[in-house]
């Protein structure tokens, strides 16, 4: 029986682990497995006991790359049980904040991890050599996510101007002056970008994926909205255990989460919020995705990275409108009062759906913590393209066979560390 | 001239937090004349720190096979980082990347030195081992000395 085994292990490192085997007999795919070490269990055990004030500063610490999503995500659920709303210029900041991460997070992705793919380069940084100006463009355009970081966050990396009810400050509108100057350029970069990736030779693939995001009716989806699917879900986040589950898998120490009534797989991310929330785009991103001719639906994840392009532009414009009609608030926050119960958000990371939900007691303390990144969502639906991909790729010689699956795996954007780090191949061929 | 010590590094993992240790110590000494900053090591982020340094410290953990605690230094604007050392640092797409992005892009600082520590505990929570921890106080006073003699 002919057996050919890609197992891509990975090497210790501080930030993230990964790696994926995939297992072929007689030319079909038997087997995927992806396997992801996350730090967030640790945060969930060791929340216990803190006071539910020093959420927003602890949950940053999750994730570099996304730390506002687990600050976001933490607020809204407290505000949730706390029964506080927030609402106006501090509720248009939080967005502007989501926009800074979004941009600097899909545009590290498209330039540093996903385009090289593409573009037959090893890396960014062998990428950088013929396409210098291009990748200097494409920082330029991080940088200014990072920037929208640094004065709406007080730092680029793990903010700590986030608190249940707002913010600790709030900014004046003067200083919105240079950034704006700033993001007008970085949207022209953004739309550079979303065409110079169109140009990309993308594999014919595609799936009839579950996609899963958050949906709001007026808006494209960061904090708010109720849970919806393709398949008609549509919750508000205080259901999501309801119809969701977590579940050990034995080949990764990452919760796997599945659907509760099918068991199946399902897909969070830019492709499922496009395809679910595409009219809330703004006119720009839109005509942009137009231009590029993405199409209203898109159910090839290879072309993920169009969509994420999209986003970029969809970001820096929703930014620029929140700056332009801000209106300084006259409190940077909106007091909240510990009391006892359960509290549920889900907001939108750049690659995915983040789940949080806390139990508190009377005197504010949390007695415990469940939280669901979208890498642990999304595993399933790696593994399930895995097996249903890589069967018709097998023709290719093992190097470009490996980098197909890698490139597979990257399609999620899973984690900077993970989706840098596959760095060895064993065939095993019967 | 424009010198600028970057501590790079996670606070959180043990002993990659010892670039980081650094940065502190020098920041607490209020040596005049440098810029400190503190990075966690994504190599877009580092590279932006560069922006018109004339002379720029890099201080990170990494893991080459050498005795917890080794002081690799590197003359990064002269030569490329050994791979040993760029395929083992602690932060994938880290600061030999920065490093050698920069060099591709012309972003390179004129000079740019690299201090590596040899690490040998990354587990969350934990505190820099004492080896490290003599690196990190041996590094400091020889960028203290260094500095001085600009």
């Amino acid at each position: 029986m002919a057996r050919k085994t890609i197992k891509v292990d990975y090497l210790a490192r501080v930030e993230g682990e990964g790696a994926f085997k995939v297992v072929v007999r007689d030319g079909v795919v038997q087997s995927a497995e992806l396997n992801i070490f996350e730090p967030p269990r640790f945060f969930e055990a060791f929340m216990r006991g803190r006071h539910f004030t020093e959420t927003p500063d602890i949950v940053a610490r999750i994730c570099g790359i996304c730390p506002v999503a687990y600050q976001m995500s933490g607020v809204h659920a407290l505000e949730n049980l706390l029964g506080v709303t927030v609402g106006g210029p501090l509720r248009e900041l939080r967005r502007l904040l989501y926009c800074g991460e979004w941009i600097e997070s899909h545009t590290l992705h498209i330039y540093m991890l996903h385009a090289p793919d593409f573009l037959g380069y090893d890396g960014g940084i062998d990428m950088a050599r013929d396409h210098g100006d291009r990748v200097k463009r494409g920082l330029q355009l991080k940088k200014t996510g990072n920037e929208i970081l640094q004065l709406l966050g007080g730092r680029e990396i793990h903010p700590i101007n986030v608190r249940v009810g707002g913010f600790h400050r709030a900014p004046r509108k003067r200083e919105f002056k240079e950034l704006a100057e700033k993001l007008k350029a970085a949207r022209d970069i953004a739309i550079e970008t979303a065409h110079w990736v169109s140009t990309f030779d993308f594999p014919h693939r595609e799936r009839d994926y579950t996609l899963v995001t958050l949906r709001h009716p007026a808006e494209y989806p960061f904090n708010e909205g109720r849970i919806v699917s393709n398949r008609g879900l549509d919750i508000p986040a205080a259901d999501y255990d309801a119809h969701f589950e977590e579940l050990h898998v034995e080949h990764s120490t990452a919760l796997h989460s599945r659907l509760r009534d099918s068991g199946g797989a399902y897909l969070t991310g830019p492709l499922a919020r496009y395809n679910l929330c595409f009219d809330q785009l703004s006119p720009l991103a839109r005509q942009v995705s137009d231009e590029i001719g993405l199409g209203r639906q898109c159910r090839n994840p290879y072309r993920s990275i169009m969509v994420r392009a999209v986003e970029v532009v969809y970001a820096c414009d929703e930014a620029l409108r929140v700056m332009e009609f801000y209106e300084e608030p006259d409190r940077p926050y909106v007091d909240v009062e510990p009391r006892a119960g359960v509290g549920y958000a889900a907001t939108e990371a750049p690659r995915g759906m983040l789940y949080h939900r806390y139990h508190l007691d009377e005197a504010g303390l949390i007695t415990d913590a469940q939280i669901v990144p979208p890498t642990s969502q999304n595993q399933a639906s790696v593994e399930e393209d895995l097996v249903d991909f890589v069967g018709s790729f097998l023709d290719l010689p093992d190097e470009q066979l490996q980098h197909r699956c890698e490139l597979t795996v990257r399609n999620y954007d899973p984690c900077i560390s993970c989706a840098t780090h596959f760095l060895r191949l064993d065939i095993d061929r019967a | 001239m424009r010198i600028r010590v970057i501590g790079v590094g996670n606070l959180d993992r043990g002993d990659d937090g010892a670039g980081r240790a650094v940065a502190r110590r020098l920041r607490a000494t209020e040596l005049k004349g440098i810029e400190v900053a503190e990075q966690e090591g994504e190599a877009t982020s580092l590279l932006n720190q560069f922006e018109g340094a004339d002379l720029v410290y890099l201080v990170d953990a990494c893991l080459s096979g050498a005795p917890a605690g080794a002081i690799h230094r590197f003359d990064a604007a002269a030569a490329p980082l050994p791979g040993k050392i760029a395929n083992f640092s602690s932060h994938g797409f880290g600061l030999a990347a920065a490093v050698e992005l920069a060099r591709t892009l012309g972003a390179l600082p004129p000079r740019c030195i690299v201090y590596a520590i040899e690490g040998e505990n990354f587990a969350v929570g934990v505190h820099l081992s004492g080896a490290v921890q003599t690196a990190v106080e041996t590094v400091t006073a020889e960028l203290i000395s260094l500095i001085s003699r600009q």
